[in-house]
């Protein structure tokens, strides 16, 4: 999705679990794609998790927020797919 | 509090005052949501800044002063935000909001760097190896210059409450009525 700063991408947003490993996994694709993000970190008890439940809909992590391309999204698999395939460059 | 012996004084300070400029720091913010790395000078958009730095979570004074702020309702009456700063890890910071029903979000900042970078860190008697911020208030304009500092002097001390709601009557503007 174009944007007004074409130099510039928005960091994505992670919401994450301290020490979760799938979380981990979103993490070493982020910065294997060399991609900004920021870090939002969430509860261990899965009733706390509000934040998570208000943007994707569940309360599962981790979760990201992409503005670059209008993309919210839980689970880890998913994310990497989504990841390779928006920034890995060929399919 | 009246008491009939003296109470530890603290060595004098070269903490930021007014009409200096506030150092920045970024630090894990905490709300009942998440935390995520804030700076200070991000938090100074909109309204000036009250940045309230406090014994750990736990700590009775930590207690007072949170309820204390939150009777005083200063965010009610001016436009300004308030932040609180402690060495408590970002779980005990979520636990402490969620117990005692603190609307400011808190920075968390286990090895005080902060309070070294603003000269107010206080050593722990009998608790080695832990230092802390001293009690203390820092009033932060949207140019990020310090309008009003109080630091605590003595140990233990509290923030003088009046003498901080004239100087937000001072440096920030009034909330519509009705709001």
């Amino acid at each position: 999705m174009p944007m007004s700063d074409t130099d510039d991408t928005t960091p994505i947003t992670l919401y994450r679990l301290q020490a979760c490993p799938f979380c981990e996994r979103v993490v070493r694709k982020l910065s294997a794609y060399d991609l900004p993000y920021t870090s939002r970190f969430v509860e261990p008890m899965h009733s706390d998790r509000n934040a998570v439940k208000r943007i994707s809909g569940a309360r599962t992590v981790p979760a990201i927020v992409d503005e670059n391309t209008g993309v919210t999204m839980s689970e880890s698999g998913n994310i990497v797919e989504y990841l390779d395939k928006t920034y890995g460059g060929a399919d | 509090m009246e008491l009939d012996f003296d109470i530890i004084e603290l060595p004098d300070s070269d903490h930021p005052t007014t009409g200096d400029t506030a150092p920045d720091f970024t630090r894990p913010l905490v709300t009942d949501d998440y935390w995520e790395d804030v700076s200070l000078s991000s938090l100074l958009d909109d309204d000036p800044l009250l940045l309230v730095c406090y014994p750990m979570d736990g700590a009775f004074p930590a207690t007072y002063i949170w309820n204390e702020l939150r009777d005083r309702d200063f965010e009610g009456s001016y436009q300004l935000s308030i932040v609180g700063l402690s060495i408590s890890t970002p779980y005990e910071h979520t636990t402490f909001i969620e117990e005692r029903g603190i609307d400011a979000p808190l920075f968390s900042d286990p090895g005080n760097e902060v309070a070294e970078q603003y000269d107010i860190a206080n050593d722990l008697d009998g608790m080695t190896g832990i230092a802390e911020p001293r009690p203390a208030v820092f009033l932060i304009d949207t140019d990020q210059t310090v309008q009003y500092a109080w630091v605590a002097g003595e140990w233990p001390a509290f923030p003088p409450y009046d003498q901080l709601e004239d100087a937000l009557a001072t440096h920030c503007e009034m909330k519509p009525l009705g709001q």
